[in-house]
């Protein structure tokens, strides 16, 4: 068109990709043109965020946040909550929040228009994928834990287990085509970049590890242990999560996806009966700790100490923990989907010294498991993630923390 | 198949107390509300782009070809570019926000114009 056709043509584009790469698996609901659109509208809303904004946002804080602060009580910030507390004050950090939480709010209501309009046809596709299939096991009588009844997650109506009618997979199927938009497809075709890389990295820094048995924390609709489960066609994977919806639409877009090895169980991933003393070679989470509590979190960590057999790994995915070293305007600024986009555990959990954690739950020091992975994606299409450029989105950049143990091998 | 009402349900809130940022609510309001108008702004000039590029094409144009419609990745990079361009021309008053906190000793106007007028 005539106004882009200025730009100098060197100038390469550099940018979300267009939101009709994205991967469409079999149960995928369909997005009109201008359903598609919205999403494009939306990606770029949150790149445009992160970059033109949000760096305001420091600047506004070394400018005169801090040294008004500093002013005012002869001292610097003590804590992160101080730090986001001053910045609520200040009218960039104010206008970059609203418009955050407006884009997010913004998102699901796009999301949840295009999979609501196809609730019929969608659930009915699932039924008839996962109806007699033994591989999803979802409990009528489960009780939902406080930390996901209490509030929905990330903005998301009816979060994670809300069905609208019986057998409604709505929620799951919002969930699955905005990951794309929201992050600007820098989480790959199939959202799946973090599995990717988390397969990848166990087989570079464990190449003779060959797992037969493999649980999946805190699994969602799967498109985290899916890569784990192509990448070990010959292991059994089993994903529990607390959502029966996303289980339900998990093993349906798995099936779909030609990925036969996983089985999707609803349960209380702190108390996993069920499961046999020793049972997993692998246990993973991935972005899952964040979402549970201080209460559940040792008991998970316990629960996975007796379910690994002994040489088994356990890794936990996760955004950096704030230690010393961080600076507290970046705390502060990474507790933002704590308090503002309904993540409420987010900020104590990412407090929490995990490797004391690990070791309170029975995993020696010198057994414990230390990494970093960046989002593994299709360079063609983007580019711009596969470098992982400078782009910082405090919290939800498409890099991560490794945190794992390998249990001793029996004597 | 209950009947669901998608237009009602999609806007659905979010369970837990909603924060509000500005200092002024009915602000915040009317912000949602321009920036729900940009989104729909940008929708209708895709679609337009799109039927630009049909007709470029030699392409018969009709809602099915609309829905039907794959950008190349040269189209698809002038498309982003073009919505890059378009947020920015939106989110002026933020940028100029942002370069004026380096320049917060900036003189204005009328500070200029009383020093101007001074003789002594």
């Amino acid at each position: 068109m005539a106004d882009t056709a200025t730009l100098p043509k060197s100038q390469a584009y550099d940018g979300p990709p267009d939101y009709r790469v994205v991967g469409r698996h079999g149960v995928y609901v369909e997005t009109s043109h201008d359903e598609t659109a919205r999403f494009n509208f939306l990606a770029h809303m949150n790149r445009h965020l992160s970059t033109k904004v949000m760096p305001g946002v420091a600047e506004a804080f070394e400018g005169r946040v801090e040294p008004a602060f500093e002013k005012e009580n002869k001292r610097p910030f003590k804590s992160r909550h101080e730090v986001r507390k001053a910045l609520t004050k200040d009218p960039m950090w104010q206008w970059w929040s609203a418009l955050r939480r407006a884009t997010m709010e913004t998102r699901q209501q796009a999301g949840r228009w295009v999979t609501i309009r196809q609730a019929g046809d969608l659930n009915e596709r699932v039924r008839e994928l996962t109806e007699g299939d033994d591989r999803l096991r979802l409990d009528p009588d489960f009780e939902q834990p406080r930390s996901t009844a209490s509030i929905d997650h990330h903005c998301m109506p009816g979060s994670y287990h809300t069905e609208l009618v019986p057998g409604d997979v709505t929620g799951p199927a919002n969930y699955d085509i905005g990951i794309f938009a929201t992050t600007g497809g820098m989480l790959g075709r199939f959202n799946d970049g973090g599995g990717v890389a988390v397969a990848e990295w166990v087989k570079a820094n464990l190449p003779d590890f060959q797992p037969k048995r493999i649980l999946d924390l805190g699994a969602g609709l799967g498109h985290n242990v899916l890569p784990i489960a192509e990448a070990f066609p010959d292991a059994e994977i089993i994903a529990v999560d607390a959502g029966g919806p996303m289980l339900r639409y998990g093993l349906a877009r798995a099936k779909s996806m030609g990925i036969e090895n996983v089985r999707f169980i609803q349960g209380d991933v702190s108390a996993l009966d069920e499961f046999e003393d020793e049972s997993f070679d692998w246990i993973q989470s991935t972005m899952f700790l964040h979402e549970t509590s201080y209460k559940s979190m040792p008991m998970i960590f316990q629960e996975t100490q007796r379910l690994l057999k002994p040489g088994g790994i356990v890794l936990h995915v996760e955004q950096p923990q704030y230690d010393a070293d961080m600076p507290l305007f970046e705390q502060a600024m990474r507790d933002w989907d704590a308090f503002y986009n309904n993540e409420p555990f987010w900020t104590k959990m990412h407090e929490v010294d995990l490797d004391a954690w690990m070791q309170a739950a029975g995993f020696p020091k010198d057994t414990l498991i230390h990494g970093g992975v960046a989002a593994v994606v299709d360079p063609d299409v983007f580019p711009e993630a596969a470098e992982d450029t400078e782009q910082e989105d405090y919290g939800r950049k498409a890099a991560w923390h490794v945190v794992g143990a390998r249990k001793p091998a029996a004597a | 198949m209950d009947r669901l009402d998608p237009l009602l349900l999609a806007g659905a809130k979010a369970k837990g107390k909603r924060p509000w940022f500005l200092e002024n609510p009915d602000v915040e309001r009317l912000m949602n509300i321009t920036l729900a108008m940009a989104q729909e702004l940008a929708v209708t000039r895709e679609r337009l782009d799109t039927i630009e590029r049909l007709l470029e094409r030699g392409e018969p144009v009709s809602k099915a070809a609309i829905e039907a419609y794959e950008p190349t990745k040269a189209e698809a990079d002038e498309r982003g570019a073009w919505m890059q361009e378009y947020l920015a021309r939106i989110f002026r008053i933020l940028q100029q926000d942002r370069e004026a906190i380096e320049r917060a000793a900036e003189a204005s106007s009328e500070e200029v114009a009383d020093e101007l007028a001074t003789t002594s």
